[in-house]
């Protein structure tokens, strides 16, 4: 088997989670399966069983109805669906509708899109203020709504931000959006397993979820959406999926996927007491160790997994460097495809500057995490701040 | 020691980081991202600057199992490296990029923060060699004359050389180079070299050039001031070029007629015959010591002059005379521009550079 060469300390759970025991059983057990679920036969029929198990164990998980579970091969596309999807239906129904609201803190995998559809099919990305902590001004919202509802086609809130962990109160989003009759997408990917989700109870039009980031294996997602909503797809062929995503189905992703999610939620509370109690020895250490560095996302309500600093004249590349010498694997919370630690698009945006958004490390931490793996971070942090400090912020 | 690779992505400077990983020490893997949107400044391979080629020294690393990161210098590398070179050929004259990055970026930017993260030396696969000498570390020519890159290393102080490390100097030829990367595995054997300034999409500087500083009228004369013809624009044009004057009437001797001379605060271009483009004497005051510095420089002494990559060098005598190094040509060299970087060898020996700030004419009644 191919393993990390040397035991390091892993705190990039937010990046992707280790695989559970019992999801890789169960997945490797799926694989061997024989069937097309979309086939009429036995072997096509023990497959689309297993498929349809999957998704009824998914919508227990995050409380949803079974036909709402679209699979996809994972956050990326399933965020692209329903922005893509929803902003054609909603301006094929009304050609007005050309606005999309956002807030420039999300994700790639929906920032990338709006601005595709602006540059391509004539939509209108509008970015909603978010303050200095990344909270969304929602005030800010229902005022653009009150005056330019008849021009939005939808809006695209994450549940919680995978760089700073803040977390947006999504009821409060869709209660507001419910009046002007707007759908919401929202990008659930950080906030699933960490913190307690309803799709029934939170008025989204759209959800999106993957498994990697909860235990599962990489290249399977969902979008979960209403049945009262209607989307153009994106991929066409064989009219899998509710004809929303064609392609042969991944019987055995969504086996582990379903098995990830519910044993990610069925363990939810003792999760995030046990990530949450981490998280603060991380933030106490930090501060302790460096007390010019910030915590990103003050006392804003945000991920119990997720701890995030800016450092002071630190480049975080240097940061990220030398706590990898020191086997320790941390994150900044953006790569570019190139692997380049760019300054944060999300920092950036909550009004740092490019400097101080350039020297940022993102701790996330998983089940497997001990307080021993957070002592050995505090213990890598010194050197490491220490020279990343000495080399600069070089990149201008 | 604890040796920082620059991995291009190319051949040269992969098997420099093999053979640093084979002499024993600890290596790790360093790519410079020069541009912030790496696919849009160029697609494809071309050597460096790409996604394509960040990938390729990853790849290599991972081959030679050393540890990888890539290092973003985007903004230094704007403002020291493309900025300055369109500064230059605003200013009328013709800088050498490539140099300046080892300047600034490389050797500099690169340098000061690999030795803060704790690295003891930078290594590269330029073909260069490093000899201890009697007054210390000195830079030589490499045994692969052909590929000879020690003229764009010109410009490292001593401090720079104690910390720098060119594996290939004793190569005697690229293609052992790629005979060695085959053998060690590296995908990047065959790789073609990249010779064009990685900045500039297609290769074209004239058209970039021209693009940044935009189009204005400007007159061709001749040296007596005659007006001969219009150009676009006077940076479009370097000294010693022939092609592109469109001037309608042959010279009056019927001989081709060259750049001489660029005027950018008049954005004149001044075109002459062939003879009056060879220069006599360079002088230069922003110039650095390569190693141990003369113990007289202000005596004259004998040398050689290399004003260009791949140019010839030729004897020469230079001392400092008045803060300015200069350097009085036995053999005229032809087309030298303001801007350009003469390097001063003795025998092998890299001794120093300096920016040509002024050259003297070797047609005694026609001073530039």
């Amino acid at each position: 088997m191919v393993r990390l060469k040397t035991m390091v300390v892993y705190l990039d759970h937010a990046a992707t989670s280790p695989i559970r025991p019992e999801v890789l059983q169960r997945y490797t057990d799926y694989l061997t399966v024989l069937g097309n679920p979309s086939s009429v036969h036995t072997a096509g029929q023990t497959s689309r069983k297993a498929l349809e198990e999957a998704r009824e164990e998914i919508a227990r998980a995050i409380d949803c109805n079974r036909n709402e579970i679209i699979f996809t091969a994972g956050g990326t596309e399933a965020d692209n669906l329903a922005i893509k999807g929803l902003f054609w239906a909603q301006n094929r129904k009304d050609a007005r509708r050309k606005v999309v609201l956002s807030a420039y803190t999300e994700h790639h995998a929906v920032i990338d899109p709006i601005e595709w559809l602006e540059r391509e099919q004539g939509a209108e990305a509008i970015w909603i203020p978010v303050d200095e902590f990344g909270v969304v001004n929602l005030a800010w919202l229902e005022k653009f709504l009150a005056e330019r509802a008849d021009e939005v086609a939808l809006i695209s809130l994450m549940w919680a931000n995978n760089e700073t962990g803040v977390i947006t109160p999504i009821s409060k989003v869709t209660e507001i959006a419910k009046r002007f009759d707007i759908p919401v997408h929202s990008d659930a990917v950080a906030a699933l397993g960490h913190i307690p989700l309803s799709f029934a109870d939170s008025g989204l039009a759209a959800m999106a979820i993957t498994a990697h980031k909860v235990g599962g294996p990489v290249g399977v997602g969902a979008l979960v959406v209403a049945r009262s909503i209607k989307l153009t797809s994106l991929v066409h062929g064989g009219g899998q999926e509710r004809a929303m995503r064609s392609g042969t189905m991944n019987a055995a992703g969504a086996k582990a996927f379903s098995l990830a999610v519910t044993l990610a939620v069925a363990n939810l509370e003792q999760h995030s007491l046990h990530t949450s109690k981490l998280r603060d020895q991380v933030i106490r250490g930090v501060m302790q160790l460096v007390p010019d560095a910030r915590f990103s996302r003050g006392e804003a309500p945000g991920l119990p997994d997720n701890a995030h600093f800016t450092f002071p004249g630190c480049s975080g590349d240097s940061l990220l460097f030398l706590l990898d010498q020191a086997g320790v694997c941390v994150s900044n919370g953006s790569a570019c495809q190139a692997g380049v630690t760019a300054a944060s698009h999300v920092l950036l945006t909550m009004g740092r500057d490019e400097a101080e958004a350039s020297g940022c490390l993102r701790i996330t931490l998983g089940a497997s995490n001990t307080a021993e793996d957070v002592q050995k971070f505090l213990d890598a942090l010194p050197a490491a701040h220490a020279g990343a400090r000495r080399a600069g912020y070089t990149t201008s | 020691m604890k040796v920082l690779a620059a991995m291009s992505g190319g051949v040269d400077s992969a098997v420099a980081a093999a053979r640093a990983v084979e002499a024993g020490h600890e290596v790790v893997g360093v790519h410079l991202a020069l541009s912030r949107m790496p696919g849009t400044l160029r697609t494809g391979s071309r050597g460096c600057c790409t996604i394509e080629d960040s990938m390729d020294a990853q790849r290599a690393a991972n081959i030679l199992g050393i540890p990888y990161y890539v290092w973003d210098f985007s903004e230094r590398f704007k403002l020291d490296v493309v900025d300055d070179f369109i500064a230059e050929y605003q200013a009328g004259r013709t800088p050498n990029p490539c140099m300046r990055c080892n300047e600034r970026i490389k050797f500099a930017a690169l340098l000061e923060k690999a030795l803060a993260l704790g690295f003891d030396a930078v290594c590269t696969g330029h073909y260069a060699s490093l000899v201890d000498g009697p007054e210390g570390l000195e830079l030589h020519r490499s045994a692969a004359m052909a590929k000879d890159q020690s003229y764009v290393l010109g410009v490292l102080t001593e401090e720079q050389l104690k910390h720098s490390m060119f594996p290939l100097g004793a190569m005697a030829s690229k293609a052992l180079v790629r005979a060695e990367a085959e053998q060690r595995g590296l995908a990047v054997a065959q790789k073609p070299d990249s010779y064009d300034i990685c900045f500039i999409p297609e290769g074209d500087t004239q058209d970039w050039i021209a693009d940044k500083l935009g189009k204005e009228v400007g007159a061709i004369v001749d040296r007596s001031g005659n007006v001969l013809g219009a150009h676009e624009g006077a940076h479009g044009f370097t000294v010693g070029q022939r092609k592109g004057l469109n001037i309608g009437r042959p010279a009056a001797d019927g001989k081709p007629r060259y750049v001489l001379e660029i005027r950018p605060k008049t954005n004149t271009v001044v075109v002459g015959p062939q003879e009056a483009l060879a220069i006599a004497e360079l002088g230069g005051s922003r110039y650095t010591w390569c190693g141990a510095a003369p113990a007289e420089p202000s005596e004259w002494f004998e040398a050689h002059v290399q004003v260009r990559a791949h140019g010839e060098a030729v004897p020469c005598k230079a001392a400092v005379q008045d803060g300015e190094l200069v350097m009085k040509l036995q053999e005229p060299l032809i087309g030298v521009s303001p801007g350009q970087t003469a390097v001063l060898y003795v025998g092998t020996r890299v001794l120093g550079q300096t920016t040509i700030d002024r050259t003297v004419s070797a047609l005694a009644e026609v001073e530039a």
